[in-house]
């Protein structure tokens, strides 16, 4: 319908990172229980924009995503002069938490999505009390590569094109392709090197083997969730990894793929919504029955 | 590496030398791929295609061993990983050329620059077959 404006809404928050002062670009709807988003590595916030703008999720969780430095409407901190861009693991750890604490935020949930949901579980080993639950798409303590990320940024390969056909095939063939063609666009938005950043802290800096198995669940809820397409952090993945952590919940996603939140929504939205309905119970037991399926 | 059947072999090499045909029939396609020049060894494990490519058009398509022939880069698999990939829903892992290559059904050599800097081009022309290959495999 024209004229229709959907619920979210934009802002930017200045928060202190590595001492230096960020903007950070956020959105947000919903009161309750604080939701922070993580997007994937290369693209940004707007991959969340159907859960930000789920009326039924709203009325219990205040949703909100975070464009990463670099990405999407967060530019990169006034210092930078064209160095090369690398996400590290205490770097992404610092941002989340000093975005959390730039919002004064009591105990969120934190959901991330292949970058996110390996920080997720770093998150969870060293500091779990911060947290009321963590939940981890696409996340794995590790996975083998499966391409060299120096074609990602180069003069002579257009880098929007190339990280786009990347990731493609990491998509689920039953999503909509709208929804496929949405999810690839951020993608081809993406500034120069930026993917290839993000994936320094994936394939060089984040490599949690033998570390996961310090998590402790009885502290704070760990929920993985993998789509079966995702051939780069496979299911297997994911279930080799939870099989470390007493107590992690793992849920394989039937038909979806590396991005779940945005390449089929609704059918995202059938795994996500029993896992915040399950936290919200443990928040407020009188809201137990209730859940945040209606 | 899948082994596959003489019957799938056959019905593969059938599919794959249709690609240029149905590319003709995908103006898009070849528009995506205009600026793109190149000689490449594509198709079936064993006995694969050398393909000419000029503007984004399969200008020849000819089976393997021709005499000599140069090639920039192959993109090769089994004949049961493209009977796989060319199902209408392929099942996970067998989706995408580098799910393939990442579970050793297909192999990626030479100069890959121009597979890199065209790589969604290549997807989807060597994804053409997807809407044919089920009627012509029964």
């Amino acid at each position: 319908m024209s004229g229709h404006i959907e619920p979210m809404i934009g802002r930017y928050v200045h928060v202190e990172i590595g001492s230096e002062m960020h903007r950070i670009y956020f959105e947000e709807n919903g009161e309750g229980i604080p939701l922070i988003c993580l997007h994937t590595a290369g693209s940004d916030g707007r991959q969340w924009r159907h859960l930000l703008a789920d009326e039924e999720f709203a009325k219990h969780f205040r949703i909100i995503a975070f464009d990463l430095p670099w990405h999407g409407k967060s530019n990169p901190p006034a210092s930078w002069r064209g160095e090369e861009y690398q996400l590290t693991t205490a770097r992404y750890t610092e941002t989340i938490r000093a975005f959390c604490r730039a919002l004064r935020l009591d105990k969120p949930v934190v959901m991330g999505c292949s970058i996110g949901g390996r920080i997720v579980l770093n998150l969870a080993i060293d500091h779990a009390a911060e947290f009321r639950a963590l939940i981890g798409l696409e996340a794995a303590d590790f996975q083998a590569p499966w391409y060299d990320t120096a074609w990602l940024n180069r003069p002579d390969v257009h880098g929007g094109e190339v990280c786009a056909a990347l990731v493609s095939g990491l998509m689920a063939p039953q999503s909509p392709e709208v929804a496929r063609h949405e999810t690839l666009w951020a993608y081809k938005q993406g500034g120069p090197g930026v993917f290839k950043g993000d994936l320094y802290f994936y394939r060089v800096d984040g490599d949690l083997r033998g570390r996961v198995e310090k998590i402790d669940t009885k502290v704070c809820p760990l929920y993985l969730l993998t789509g079966e397409y995702d051939f780069s952090c496979t299911p297997e993945d994911t279930k080799r990894t939870a099989a470390a952590i007493g107590g992690a919940r793992v849920e394989i996603m039937e038909q979806l793929g590396h991005f779940p939140m945005s390449e089929n929504p609704p059918r995202f939205r059938r795994y996500i919504a029993p896992v915040l309905g399950e936290i919200l119970a443990q928040s407020n037991p009188t809201k137990q029955k209730q859940g945040v399926h209606a | 590496m899948t082994p596959s059947s003489n019957a799938t072999d056959a019905t593969v090499a059938r599919a794959f030398s249709g690609i240029r045909e149905l590319l003709e029939q995908t103006p898009a396609l070849i528009a995506r791929g205009r600026y793109l020049d190149c000689d490449c060894l594509l198709g079936p494990m064993v006995q694969p295609f050398h393909v000419s490519i000029r503007a984004g058009r399969i200008i020849e398509l000819t089976l393997a061993p021709v005499l000599m022939r140069s090639w920039q880069f192959a993109y090769r698999a089994s004949s049961s990983a493209w009977a796989e990939y060319w199902h209408s829903m392929p099942r996970a892992g067998w989706h995408d050329l580098l799910a393939l290559t990442k579970r050793g059904e297909a192999v990626l050599e030479g100069d890959l620059h121009p597979f890199m800097a065209n790589l969604q081009y290549f997807k989807d022309v060597l994804a053409l077959p997807r809407s044919r290959f089920a009627a012509v495999a029964s």
